[in-house]
Parts: C-alpha cells; sequence; structure tokens
C-alpha cells in the first residue's frame, strides 16, 4: 500500500455518530463482568483489620480467638506478611511494619472460607498500641505548612510575574476574600475490588482499576515480579472518578493475602466505609483570593494562595491554584499552595483534581468583583479574555470561552437576568441566575500501543489495555479504529483492559481517548501500509503514540460556561437548582450520546459538590465520620426538579482535531434540540460554584486526531 | 449455623445452604454466581442491589437470604426475554441512562417495581390527590426513584428513560 494512503486523512465516517454503548446491552442485564464477578474457582475471601488510632504504633496482635473460628483459613499481619520489596511508597507498604499512620489503615487481614466467617474473624483480632499525639485538623494558621516541590501532576508549585502588591495598592477596585472547599470522597459505585490469585509465581488480579498496565508498573516491582509474570484484568470499571487512577493499599493487601495461600483466589471488595479511608479523596482547601481590577473592570493583580492537606506518610499536592493561571489575562499575577503535613488518610485524585476546587473559588472571586465594579458577570469574564496564554505566551489550539459564555446566555435567557439581588421572588421562592467559566487542560500520555489483527472472522480486532470506567471507551475507541481502517463499525472487535493487550496508559487527566485513539489511529495507517485495505487472515500490525509537534507551540485547554438558575426559598432556606446549562469548546465529539452523558455527568458532580458534598472529618479521632452515601442520596433528593443540559460546540480547533465540523455540531444540536424557555427573570444571590468540565469528557472530544494533522 | 434452603431465580429453582447471616445479595452472588444485582453499600442506600423479590422491589442487602427460603427472584437479567430486552432496559439504553453502568441493574429493577407500584395506585411523597390515579411526573419519578443512586449523574437520562416506559403505558 502507498504512504499516501497511509497518511492520508481519515474519512469520517462513524466518528460523530451517536451510537449506542456497544457493551450496552451486557450492562442493562447486569452481565458485564466487573472484577468481583468474574468466575474464578473455589474463592477464599479476605476482610481487613484496621487501625482504631491515627498515629502510633503497634504494641501487640493477639490473633487467637480469630484463628480458632472455624473456616478462618489464614490471618496476616505486618509479623507474617511476605515481604514487599520497596518502601518509596508508604501508601502501598501494606503490613510491613508497625507504624500506624492515620485511623483505618490496614494492618492485618483475616482469610476465611466465606465472608461472613472473614468478617466475624477480623473483629476477633485483639490489638494493643502505643499511642501517639496525631493531628488531623486543616487550619490556615497552622505553622508547620511547607511548599512541596511541585504540585500534581508536574505544575510548579508558585508563580509570580510583576507586582501584585503594588498593583493591589493601586487598583481602582478590590477584592479580598477566602473560600474553603470540604473534604470529598470519589465515590464511586463499584467499591474498589481486587480479586488475587498467586501461582506458578505468578500474580493474577481482577482488578476495579482505570489503567490495568499502571497498575502492573507499579505493584510487580513491589512484589518482586518481572511485568510477564502479573496481568491485571479489568474489562467494565464501576466507576473511578480518579479513585481507581493509581492502586491502593487494598491491590497490595489482595496480593499479599494471595501469597499467603497460593493456588486460591483470594477476593477483596472494599466496604463502603473502608473506602474513606484507604481509596483517595480530594483535600480539603482554604484558597485566599485577592483581585485587583480598573473601573472597567480589567484585572490588573490576581492572588490566588491555596492551603491544603496531604497525609503524612505520603504526599500528594493537589494543583488548586494552577487553573488560575491561565483563566483570566493581568499584567500582575502570584499563585502559591501550601501543605499541611497531616495524619489523615492519602488524599489523591478526584474527578480534576485542581480544577475543580480551583475555579469554584476563582469563579466566586470574579463574582465578587463584577458586584464591585457593577458589570455583568459575562462582560467581566470577557473583559479578562487573554489573548494568548498568559502562562506560557503561547497561542490558544482553540480557547472560545467568549463564544461559550455568549451562546450560553443566549440559549439561557440571561437577558432576563436582573442584578439586584432578592429581587425576584416567585410563589415563595427567590429565583437567581448564575454564570461560571469551566477549564481542563488538554493531556495525552505518551507511551500507549496499538495492535491489530485481521481475523478469521473478517473481523479486525484491536487491542489496546485501555479502560473504560463508564466514558465510553468501548464505543468511541471502536468508531476511531472504524473510520481509522475505512471499515464498518461491526468489522471491529475491541479488546481492553487487559495487560496481556499492548500498554495503554491510565484514563485519567482526560487523557484516555486523546492517547488511545491516536495510538489507534497510528496503528491503523501502519496497518494499511502493510496490508492494505484487503487484508489476509492474520495480517498484524501494531504502533505507539505517535508525537504531536503542536503541543509545544500552542497551550492547548478546554473551555466552558456553566448556567444555573437557582432558587432559595424565603422561609426556610431550602435551595433548589431546576436548571442547568452547559455549552463547551472542546474540539471534536467521537460520539454525541456518550459525551453528552459525561457533560450532564459531570455538571451533576458538580451540583452535589455545590451543595451537598462534605465528608466530615472528626479531628480528635483523625477519620471521617460521615461514612456513607448520603450526599450522592441528598443530591438527588435535592434536585427534583434538575435538568442539566448539555450542549457541546465545536470549535474547530485545527491542532486538536480534523474536520467534519459542520456535522459535528448538527449531531450535537440533534441530541440537544430543547432550547431553555425563557420566561425566567432571574436575579439576585449567584450560584458560581460549578467547576471543571469532566475530565474524560475533553479526552473523548478531543481524541482521534491523525498523527499527520499539524495544518 | 447453616440452613438449607430455595431461592427461585429469573426462573430457575436453586437449591443452597446459607450461613445464617449471609444476605440475601450475598447469596445470590456468592453462593449461586447470580451477579446481576450489584453491591454498592451493603446498607440499603444506593439501591445498586434491588431486585423484584416475589413481585416487589427490594434491596436485597437488607434481607437476610435465610428469611427468604422459597421467595421468587427477577432479576435485570431475568428482565429480558432471551435474546429480546425488557422495555424498561430497551430505554435504558436509549436514552443513554447510565454511564459505568454499576447501579443500572438496580435501576433497572426498581424503575419496573416502581411503574406496578404506582399503577396499583401507591401514593408517594409528592403525590398531591391521594384520591385518583398516580399521574407519573418528572417529580414522582424522581421521588419514587430516590433509592437508587448514580455517581456518573445519569439521572436525567434515567427520568427520560423511564418517563417513555411509563408514557407508553399510559401512566405519565
Amino acid at each position: 500500500m502507498s504512504t499516501s494512503l497511509a497518511n492520508a486523512p481519515l474519512e469520517i465516517r462513524a466518528i460523530g455518530l451517536p451510537l449506542e454503548r456497544i457493551e450496552g446491552r451486557a450492562k442493562v442485564t447486569g452481565t458485564a463482568p466487573y472484577a468481583y464477578e468474574q468466575t474464578v474457582a473455589d474463592p477464599l475471601y479476605l476482610h481487613p483489620v484496621q487501625a482504631t488510632i491515627a498515629r502510633g504504633k503497634i504494641a501487640s496482635i493477639d490473633s487467637a480467638a480469630a484463628k480458632a473460628l472455624p473456616g478462618v483459613v489464614a490471618i496476616i499481619t505486618h509479623e507474617n506478611a511476605p515481604r514487599l520489596a520497596s518502601d518509596k511508597d508508604k501508601e502501598l507498604w501494606v503490613l510491613q511494619s508497625d507504624a500506624v499512620g492515620f485511623r483505618g489503615q490496614f494492618i492485618g487481614a483475616v482469610i476465611a472460607q466465606t465472608p461472613e466467617v472473614a468478617r466475624q474473624a477480623a473483629s476477633l483480632v485483639r490489638v494493643t498500641y502505643a499511642e501517639q499525639p496525631h493531628e488531623a485538623e486543616l487550619r490556615a494558621d497552622r505553622s508547620d505548612l511547607y511548599a512541596p516541590k511541585q504540585v500534581n501532576p508536574d505544575y510548579p508549585t508558585d508563580t509570580d510575574e510583576g507586582d501584585v502588591e503594588a498593583a493591589l495598592k493601586a487598583a481602582a477596585v478590590t477584592i479580598d476574600q477566602t473560600y474553603s472547599t470540604p473534604w470529598e470522597n470519589n465515590n464511586p459505585m463499584e467499591p474498589h475490588t481486587t480479586v488475587a490469585t498467586w501461582g506458578d509465581g505468578k500474580l493474577t488480579l481482577y482488578d476495579s482499576t482505570q489503567g490495568a498496565h499502571s497498575v502492573r508498573t507499579m505493584l510487580a516491582p513491589l512484589f518482586g515480579l518481572k511485568p510477564e509474570q502479573m496481568r491485571v484484568i479489568a474489562p467494565h470499571v464501576g466507576g473511578g472518578f480518579g479513585s481507581k487512577g493509581t492502586p491502593h493499599a487494598h491491590d497490595v493487601l489482595a496480593g499479599l493475602a494471595a501469597q499467603a495461600v497460593p493456588g486460591r483466589p483470594v477476593k477483596l471488595a472494599l466496604t463502603r466505609q473502608q473506602m474513606f479511608s484507604l481509596a483517595g479523596y480530594r483535600t480539603p482547601t482554604i484558597q485566599h483570593f485577592r483581585l485587583g481590577a480598573d473601573r472597567e473592570g480589567r484585572l490588573t493583580a490576581i492572588v490566588h494562595e491555596v492551603i491544603e492537606q496531604t497525609s503524612r506518610i505520603k504526599e500528594f499536592a493537589e494543583q488548586t491554584a494552577v487553573p488560575t493561571r491561565l483563566l483570566y489575562a493581568s499584567p500582575n499575577r502570584r499563585t502559591s499552595h501550601r501543605l499541611a503535613a497531616l495524619d489523615v488518610p492519602v488524599p489523591s485524585w478526584m474527578r480534576a483534581p485542581g480544577e475543580t476546587p480551583g475555579v469554584c473559588g476563582n469563579e466566586m472571586a470574579m463574582d465578587e468583583l463584577a458586584v464591585a465594579c457593577g458589570l455583568d458577570p459575562i462582560e467581566l469574564r470577557i473583559r479578562n479574555d487573554p489573548p494568548v496564554d498568559p502562562e506560557s505566551g503561547k497561542p490558544w489550539s482553540g480557547r472560545n470561552l467568549v463564544g461559550c459564555l455568549r451562546e450560553g446566555a443566549r440559549r439561557f435567557g440571561w437577558d432576563q437576568r436582573d442584578p439586584a439581588p432578592r429581587s425576584r421572588e416567585r410563589d415563595g421562592w427567590l429565583v437567581g441566575l448564575g454564570v461560571a467559566s469551566s477549564t481542563y487542560p488538554r493531556y495525552a500520555m505518551p507511551g500507549s500501543v496499538a495492535s491489530i489483527r485481521y481475523g478469521a472472522d473478517r473481523r479486525y480486532a484491536v487491542r489496546i489495555g485501555a479502560a473504560d470506567i463508564g466514558t465510553g471507551t468501548w464505543t468511541a475507541l471502536t468508531q476511531i479504529a472504524a473510520d481509522a481502517l475505512g471499515c464498518p463499525v461491526e468489522a471491529i472487535r475491541m479488546e481492553i483492559g487487559d495487560t496481556d493487550q499492548p500498554n495503554a496508559t491510565v484514563e485519567g487527566g482526560s487523557s484516555g481517548i486523546t492517547s488511545w485513539g491516536t495510538t489507534i489511529v497510528a496503528a491503523a495507517r501502519a496497518f494499511r501500509a502493510e496490508h492494505g485495505d484487503a487484508p489476509r487472515e492474520g495480517a498484524e500490525a501494531s504502533a505507539g503514540m505517535p508525537e504531536n509537534p503542536d503541543e509545544k507551540r500552542f497551550a492547548m485547554h478546554s473551555f466552558g460556561a456553566q448556567f444555573a438558575e437557582v432558587r432559595v426559598n424565603v422561609d426556610t432556606g431550602e435551595i433548589r437548582v431546576p436548571r442547568m446549562l452547559g455549552v463547551f469548546s472542546v474540539g471534536r465529539i467521537i460520539n454525541p450520546r456518550t459525551a453528552r452523558s459525561q457533560f450532564i455527568g459531570g455538571m451533576t458532580m458538580g451540583l452535589s459538590m455545590a451543595l451537598h458534598e462534605e465528608s466530615v472529618m472528626d479531628p480528635r479521632f483523625g477519620h471521617v465520620v460521615t461514612q456513607d452515601r448520603r450526599a450522592p442520596a441528598d443530591a438527588r433528593r435535592a434536585g427534583p426538579a434538575l435538568e442539566p443540559d448539555g450542549f457541546a460546540r465545536d470549535r474547530r480547533d485545527r491542532h486538536c482535531r480534523r474536520g467534519g465540523g459542520d456535522r459535528q455540531r448538527r449531531l450535537a444540536r440533534h441530541r440537544n434540540p430543547r432550547a431553555p424557555p425563557a420566561d425566567h427573570a432571574g436575579q439576585g444571590p449567584v450560584l458560581s460554584a460549578n467547576t471543571a468540565t469532566r475530565s474524560s469528557v475533553i479526552g473523548r472530544l478531543r481524541a482521534a486526531r491523525p498523527a499527520s494533522d499539524n495544518s | 449455623m447453616d440452613a438449607r434452603i430455595t431461592l427461585h431465580v429469573d426462573g430457575v429453582a436453586r437449591s443452597l445452604t446459607v450461613d445464617t447471616r449471609t444476605s440475601l445479595l450475598d447469596a445470590l452472588r456468592d453462593h449461586l454466581g447470580a451477579m446481576s444485582p450489584k453491591k454498592g453499600c451493603d446498607h440499603g442506600q444506593c439501591g445498586a442491589c434491588t431486585v423484584l423479590l416475589d413481585g416487589r422491589r427490594a434491596t436485597t442487602c437488607l434481607a437476610f437470604a435465610v428469611a427468604h427460603d422459597g421467595a421468587t427472584i427477577i432479576t435485570a437479567q431475568g428482565l429480558a426475554n432471551g435474546d429480546g430486552l425488557h422495555e424498561m432496559q430497551r430505554a435504558f439504553l436509549d436514552h443513554d441512562g447510565f454511564q459505568c453502568g454499576y447501579c443500572t441493574p438496580g435501576q433497572i429493577c426498581s424503575a419496573v417495581g416502581m411503574l406496578e407500584e404506582a399503577e396499583a395506585g401507591h401514593p408517594s411523597h409528592v403525590t398531591q390527590d391521594l384520591t385518583g390515579p398516580v399521574v407519573l411526573t418528572d417529580d414522582e419519578i424522581r421521588e419514587r426513584m430516590s433509592g437508587n443512586l448514580c455517581r456518573c449523574g445519569a439521572y436525567v437520562n434515567i427520568v427520560a428513560a423511564i418517563r417513555e416506559v411509563a408514557r407508553k403505558e399510559g401512566s405519565a
């Protein structure tokens, strides 16, 4: 096959169609196997023993009563657990020492014939401690706050440009506000689950993870295994929201237990309560904002100083102030992050770490400034829209935040808003309209490989160890592969979620479809170049993710505008949100159906965060006392009239996508035909708590940029 | 202590020995391999384990298996008739009423049970007229489905799916 064909642009046929999820039938019947549901022979069940102090050492463990219980097969503690190879990551250094770093930490495990016996036996393990004083409360006045070397994943901790103090002093209008956001837990519906089998020097995990290869990369060395001695399988994942983006202690605990009972599969599913200590969470944040502006509302100074927590045993620095570096223009800008290392569970990624709390603070401060300047909040944002990335000076690959704000204003009936607080009341409810900007970086992670093989069934087996955590990966990658190979989607047999497939980067940072889709396109090009479009049975090719030279030339981010109608009961203060609208500038839509679900899902979680979600830490004991799923439940109830609508704008971003724009827009409209009624003249309290767009959405929407697309 | 019981699951009689502490959910999943009902919270808050138990929707994590000897259980898998999907399942696919899919079998069983409750005239917390037939407004659907959580936030599409089936049946 000629090189010209191999490098030709994709003929867009399947991409952009609102295809039904290809695994949908299995999901609506409940037959898609999640980790716990994979068929294994003769399993044992694990129940963990957890620390009941927040800091100290284990003085003694008495397992005699537990061991005596019929059905108990083994009990492992730090005294007898198999040794791990590295203590570099203290979160994963499970049952290796007598140290307790936070309440709820694993200090033992019971392996038994039934889950009931395992649980009872775990309650019979008697532990005494040498307890040490602990600290679990995040406060801004702590004297031990420190600057991490960088913030997640690799951003500078601090930035300082111009002279913010002088600018603030000279500013006609200033805002000085401190906002806090609470501890929040990811709480995917499927608990973190690992089914581990150790046999013939090989460890097999059925795992609930956002990255099968990531789990293997991190855990194989820990267990002293070569990569080929470990297999991780995760074809279906019941939600993650970042908490399954990296292996946690339960993966290690299951592996250790399996090592203790070789040949027998060991099943571990965390309880909902255990997930609050062991599966990561979003740190609480304290955000100090200072803004300076001239009388026309043009920003002259932006200062965003963040205080947040990490655990003493392992650092995670949420990049809360990072989005402030690019949202709005100002000649004088300062951002900083300071951490308190506490005796608390290890924080980690939760749905748009950094952007979610940071944009929330940013947008509240901008609304305060709009009031102080007497400006419409949208007009204020438009006046401060930066023509280039303020941080790097690079041109945007596409921004169009202003377009999103304007289109949203038109659709939402913004012109009927009365900015005077408490000025519109309807049937005992104060009615207001609010707006906020969204943003999320465009990440692509190098390292993925895809293989394509033409089979006897006259279908292309497309293999890459990617993950579908509800984001629609199965379907979107099938669409991309079909167009890349120039065949119908029925001719694609997608295979994902297994380390036996070629390496895939993690489903995190919205990078999934961008990285995997581009990789599949590269593999398809290699296949067509080598075998043509009428391949023989068994024809095969593979390729890795190509570099995108535009990454160095452009600042690549997604943007969006969120609108909400908020009603507050004049007597009870009860809050209702009858209407939301999101307008997004995100590049190419691979599948409008699943993309819209991602948008409204992100908006719904944003609503829940704004109104309900708070994991309440009791600093006396060092653990979350609200260990249940009330927050999401309340979200459902508080929004009985919740109707978020998502509308995706195709922004014709030449550097992130190619072609098909008109069709994309048409399809997006087709899926979102309802223009909101214009009968709501709102005003009053502005809710600006909706935050960053959902990570995975952006990944998908950015995908399928052909490797040669530099035009 | 163990007990011998029989459960009729998706049309098949299954006899099993359970610990008297075994929940109905664990009996289905761990003993019978019936994995369609999911374990999301194990304490009655999320609804992922919902099945039709003797014709009514029930959270199986809050039921002891031994207390339901002889019961008839229909899971989301059993709602499908061979290759044909139940109309509620079809509607969830049409409206993309799910993302990760883990709450979905429970949502679907709950929705099917809920429509029958409404048909039988059961009022809910938001029912305005307690004397007439139940009209399944969106408010009614949301209230009656409030025991089923979806962390992916597919509620808008779930309501749309249920609304469509309710309309077809003339109750909305």
